[in-house]
């Protein structure tokens, strides 16, 4: 069965933000994350700071100082090799949670 | 940031938090930033971006959580925290720390010992491939053995030198006590204790020198002109200050002039754990050696490719030729045949030999067994300390629970703390360790018997104590830290020190940990009792001879030059003289000192009956001076000399197991032919009652003693010994008699020691485990007894309300009294039911080193129940006394 839980949803959108971006700020990610989903989904930015740091223990991104456009230093995440396998994973897994939660509420 | 930057960071745990805290602060700047873009005032721009944020101390604090580094940083301040608390309360620490210290110290100790003469291996080159080449099973008594190492005899050791085709290389050596020359006189020397070694002893051993050169090939002659000698580091040290070697260097050992010419590494001790050298000689084998004789050992390295089986195998085959070119000449047709059929095995020799781990080695697996309990006990006691201290504490666990504490975080708390006093114990034990263990050396030392064991602290020791230290962490501190991380917030917040309204627990962890504790005394206890009554049985036994008031005496003379025909005469001469000395009473020869080790045996033919006697020869007066009484016959007399027919005394063991118990005097005894003691036949002329012979704890066994006139000739040598009966202090007696001969015979050399010291330096053993077994069971119920009262004490103060309507309702002192006690009663009911099960069981093993009794002793058993009853009573009466006298107003009030 697939194992899945909110923050298994925050880490996914997390890796796939940073799948698509070579190198992202935690604000950053935010962004991308609520433009993407045209706003349906808001990252709760308490829980994403904690995620970032486990995630960067479980080696799955890097960090790095770095300014931004607007000339602010800010810690930048980029996906690491150990990240991009975690992502096809966690795909899989959500895919089969979606697959699963229709197949309930279709029967219903 | 990687794992590694963070973990050094850790005593920068400012820059962390820093690194975080200015990540969260540009997420917030950047935000209001887009915000006031967007159009918003810069002051609520700000605002929504810190609503969007939630609360940021809140989120620093997740972020640090998830830092792993940052949570060795939270242990260590867990650690801080755990020391701050037993520095506010100093007491408990301190006592769990002594604790756990001398019981970590006194475990750690044994093993060390055990470390040293067991497991320890040489201080040499690879000390596996060493092996030593032994006869498998033993040479059955044949010939005469020096000492228990030497186990073959020149001729083998000749044959071995010349084929051994498993191992790479071979040596012979064997070790003694060699007098060195201090003085002028025959007397003024000292014993010191000598290898002889053969030519590639050292050089097989891989041992290099210190100084100088080793003994090795050049030494080797085939007539014994080789004079040099290595001494030993510590010899060297201790004796001649270290100072550089020169050629004039020499030392006179019994009569023989050596040139030292090297000093051996300081970690060499010898092949013998336990009992050192001073110096090395080369080992010589004259041409006209006694074949019969074992005086060597036989050690060798296995080439590469063999092991141990396969040499024992080749040795096995090898051993028929060995034996038939090695065989003694003159024994009988049967012995002659026993030793054809000898077979020869290769047995590893990487922890050297021993005679202490034969003397010791069980007895140390015992003590260690002993101080395991005894710790555990302690284990159990202190368990007991960190659960009042936990249930002390409920409150402040409490509050750290409602503020949000997840139990697992308490649990480290908790074990963090005990583990702590584990560690803190450990490292105090294992310097306590290195104090118990030279006690212990000093307590096994006896006269000159010195023994030189140097104690490491090597890895097996520190694993040991390590494990020792993480067995009683978890025996005493998991599981108050469990029960104190269950316990129920609201109730202990409510209750204030949680006494009143706890349930009360049938099976409470307290009243299981005394039964254990009441157990494992018991086990202790009766141990104890086994050991101390059996040294009692020792001491107190009848030998069936005199043993006080007896100083042995050894008479050496060899310069004498007397000759071989008339050395007994001498012998007599001497006699004669010691009995003229003031102060002694008695006086005979003999050549077997009793009770004191040793022994000779000679094959006998009783009629048709075959089979083994000892055999003493004594001079007339021997029976008068040990006080053994004649049972029928006469005594010896100067009329039994070397032309009257051969006579023999026997003991009743003797009548018993050969001739059946009838009539004695008159009958026969053949002796078999060995070399230099022919077959002769003896006429029994008296009978003896059984007694002692080389040991206290033997069984009676057949005995003959024969006239010292009629020893044969040929085995004759130029020494006697006497046993001297004096109502004088052996020292005295001995150095009057000392003057007395030194002043007839200046070139005799003499040597006393009282009997009665010597057969109590023999008890060592059993007086040791007497002495320690004793005290650690008496340490043992007093930490019951401490064990028992802080539980009763406990359970008191938590039926005090109970107790206060019991009395308030008229119960009497007395009932409630009795109510408490039974409570402990029934504790040490189980505990000593346990306890008696296990001890019959445990015990078992100990059977053969009892003396006297078996290991299933009833009044053993009766008596250790009894002592732990009373020490149960004492202990759980003044709880209860005080029970009794509970103000029921102030009980009830309380609540």
């Amino acid at each position: 069965m697939a194992k899945n839980d909110l923050q298994g949803t925050l880490e996914l959108l997390i890796l796939k933000t940073l799948a698509h971006n070579s190198s992202l700020h935690g604000y950053g990610i935010v962004l991308h994350i609520e433009r993407v989903s045209n706003e349906l989904l808001r990252v709760e930015e308490g829980s994403l700071y904690p995620a970032l740091h486990r995630m960067e223990q479980n080696q799955w991104v890097r960090s790095q100082w770095a300014l931004t456009e607007t000339n602010r230093r800010a810690k930048f995440y980029s996906l690491t090799a150990a990240g991009r396998k975690q992502l096809t994973a966690a795909e899989l897994a959500w895919e089969q949670t979606v697959k699963g939660v229709q197949a309930v509420m279709k029967f219903a | 940031m990687n794992l590694l930057r963070r973990i050094t960071a850790l005593f920068r745990r400012s820059s962390i938090d820093r690194e975080i805290d200015e990540e969260l602060q540009a997420h917030l700047a950047m935000r209001a930033e887009d915000n006031v873009a967007a159009g918003m005032s810069p002051a609520a721009a700000a605002r929504d971006a810190r609503l969007r944020f939630g609360n940021p101390t809140t989120t620093r604090e997740r972020t640090e959580h998830a830092d792993i580094a940052l949570g060795i940083d939270s242990i260590w301040r867990d650690i801080r925290y755990a020391v701050r608390g037993y520095v506010n309360a100093p007491m408990f620490a301190i006592v769990a720390i002594t604790t756990l210290a001398l019981g970590i110290g006194a475990n750690t100790a044994i093993f060390q010992l055990l470390n040293e003469v067991r497991l320890r291996s040489l201080p040499i080159a690879h000390p596996e491939e060493l092996v030593d080449i032994r006869i498998i099973g033993g040479n059955k008594g044949m010939g005469i053995s020096d000492t228990r190492y030497s186990s073959l005899t020149r001729p083998l050791w000749q044959e071995i030198e010349r084929s051994h085709e498993p191992l790479s290389g071979v040596f012979a050596w064997r070790s003694s006590y060699q007098n060195m020359q201090t003085g002028l006189t025959a007397n003024d020397v000292n014993p010191v204790r000598t290898i002889n070694a053969s030519a590639d002893f050292f050089n097989v051993l891989g041992v290099v020198p210190f100084a100088g050169r080793l003994i090795g090939p050049e030494d080797a002659s085939a007539a014994c002109t080789s004079t040099s000698a290595a001494v030993s580091y510590s010899w060297w040290q201790s004796q001649m200050g270290g100072r550089p070697l020169t050629a004039a260097e020499s030392v006179v050992l019994d009569g023989t002039q050596y040139h030292i010419v090297g000093v051996t590494p300081p970690r060499f001790f010898g092949l013998a754990v336990g009992e050192g050298f001073d110096f090395v000689t080369p080992l010589c084998t004259p041409p006209n050696v006694q074949r019969e004789h074992f005086d060597v050992a036989v050690m060798g390295r296995l080439a590469p490719g063999w092991t141990t089986d396969r040499a024992t195998q080749w040795f096995t085959s090898a051993s028929t030729g060995f034996f038939d070119a090695a065989l003694p000449q003159g024994y009988s047709a049967k012995s002659t045949e026993l030793f054809r059929n000898f077979k020869l095995g290769a047995f590893s020799a990487a922890t050297g030999v021993s005679n202490l781990r034969n003397a010791y080695d069980s007895s140390l697996w015992i003590l260690l067994g002993i101080t395991g309990l005894v710790l555990l006990i302690a284990c159990a006691n202190l368990a007991n300390l960190m659960l009042a201290r936990a249930s002390a504490r409920q409150r402040e666990i409490a509050v750290r629970m409602a503020l949000g504490a997840t139990r697992a975080r308490l649990l480290r708390q908790l074990l963090i703390e005990s583990s702590l006093l584990a560690v803190t114990g450990a490292l105090l034990g294992i310097a306590l360790a290195q104090l118990f263990s030279h006690m212990l050396i000093r307590a096994l030392t006896t006269g000159n018997d010195s023994l030189s064991l140097a104690v490491h602290t090597d890895w097996r020791v520190l694993l040991f104590a390590a494990a020792v230290a993480i067995l009683t962490c978890a025996v005493f501190g998991t599981l108050p830290a469990f029960r104190a991380s269950k316990s129920d917030p609201i109730l202990a917040l409510k209750s204030g020190d949680g006494h009143a309204s706890s349930r009360r627990e049938r099976f409470s962890i307290q009243r299981i940990m005394v039964v254990v504790q009441v157990a494992i005394s018991m086990v202790l206890l009766v141990t104890a009792l086994l050991f101390v009554r059996s040294f009692r049985n020792l001491m107190t036994v009848d030998p069936g001879m005199r043993d006080e008031g007896i100083t042995v005496a050894f008479f050496n003379f060899s310069k004498s030059k007397i000759d071989d025909t008339h050395i007994e005469d001498f012998k007599r001469q001497l006699l004669s003289e010691v009995l003229a000395v003031p102060g002694v009473t008695n006086a005979a020869t003999t050549t077997m000192v009793p009770l004191t080790g040793g022994s000779w045996t000679h094959g006998i033919d009783v009629g048709p009956v075959e089979g083994f006697s000892r055999f003493t020869w004594v001079s007339p007066t021997y029976f008068q001076t040990m006080n053994i009484p004649l049972l029928s016959g006469r005594s010896f007399n100067d009329n039994d000399t070397k032309s009257s027919p051969r006579v023999a005394i026997v003991n009743q063991s003797f009548v018993r197991n050969y001739l059946n118990g009838q009539e004695a005097l008159g009958k026969t005894v053949r002796t078999k032919a060995e070399p230099r003691y022919p077959s002769t036949l003896f006429e029994i002329v008296g009978v003896i009652p059984d007694t002692k012979y080389n040991d206290l704890r033997g069984n009676p066994e057949p005995m003959a003693f024969v006239p010292a006139m009629q020893f044969p000739i040929e085995a004759d040598g130029p020494g006697t010994r006497m046993v001297v009966a004096s109502s004088l202090p052996s020292a005295i007696i001995g150095e009057n008699i000392k003057r007395a001969i030194s002043t007839a015979h200046p070139e005799v050399r003499t040597r006393f020691f009282e009997l009665q010291q010597q057969i109590r330096n023999n008890l060592l053993r059993e007086r040791l485990l007497a002495i320690l077994s004793g005290f650690f069971g008496i340490l043992a119920a007093a930490l019951v007894m401490v064990g028992l009262y802080g539980v009763v004490s406990y359970l008191v103060t938590r039926r005090r309300n109970e107790l206060g309507i019991r009395i308030a309702l008229g119960s009497t002192r007395t009932r409630i009294i009795s109510l408490v006690m039974r409570e402990a009663g029934r504790m040490l009911f189980v505990g000593t039911l346990v306890g008696a099960a296990i001890s019959l069981l445990a015990t078992r093993g100990a059977s053969s080193i009892l003396f006297g009794l078996k290991s299933w002793d009833p009044a053993t058993l009766a008596f250790a129940i009894a002592s732990l009853a009373a020490v149960a009573a004492l202990a759980s009466f003044l709880p209860a006394f005080r029970a009794a006298r509970l103000d029921p107003v102030q009980a009830l009030r309380n609540e």
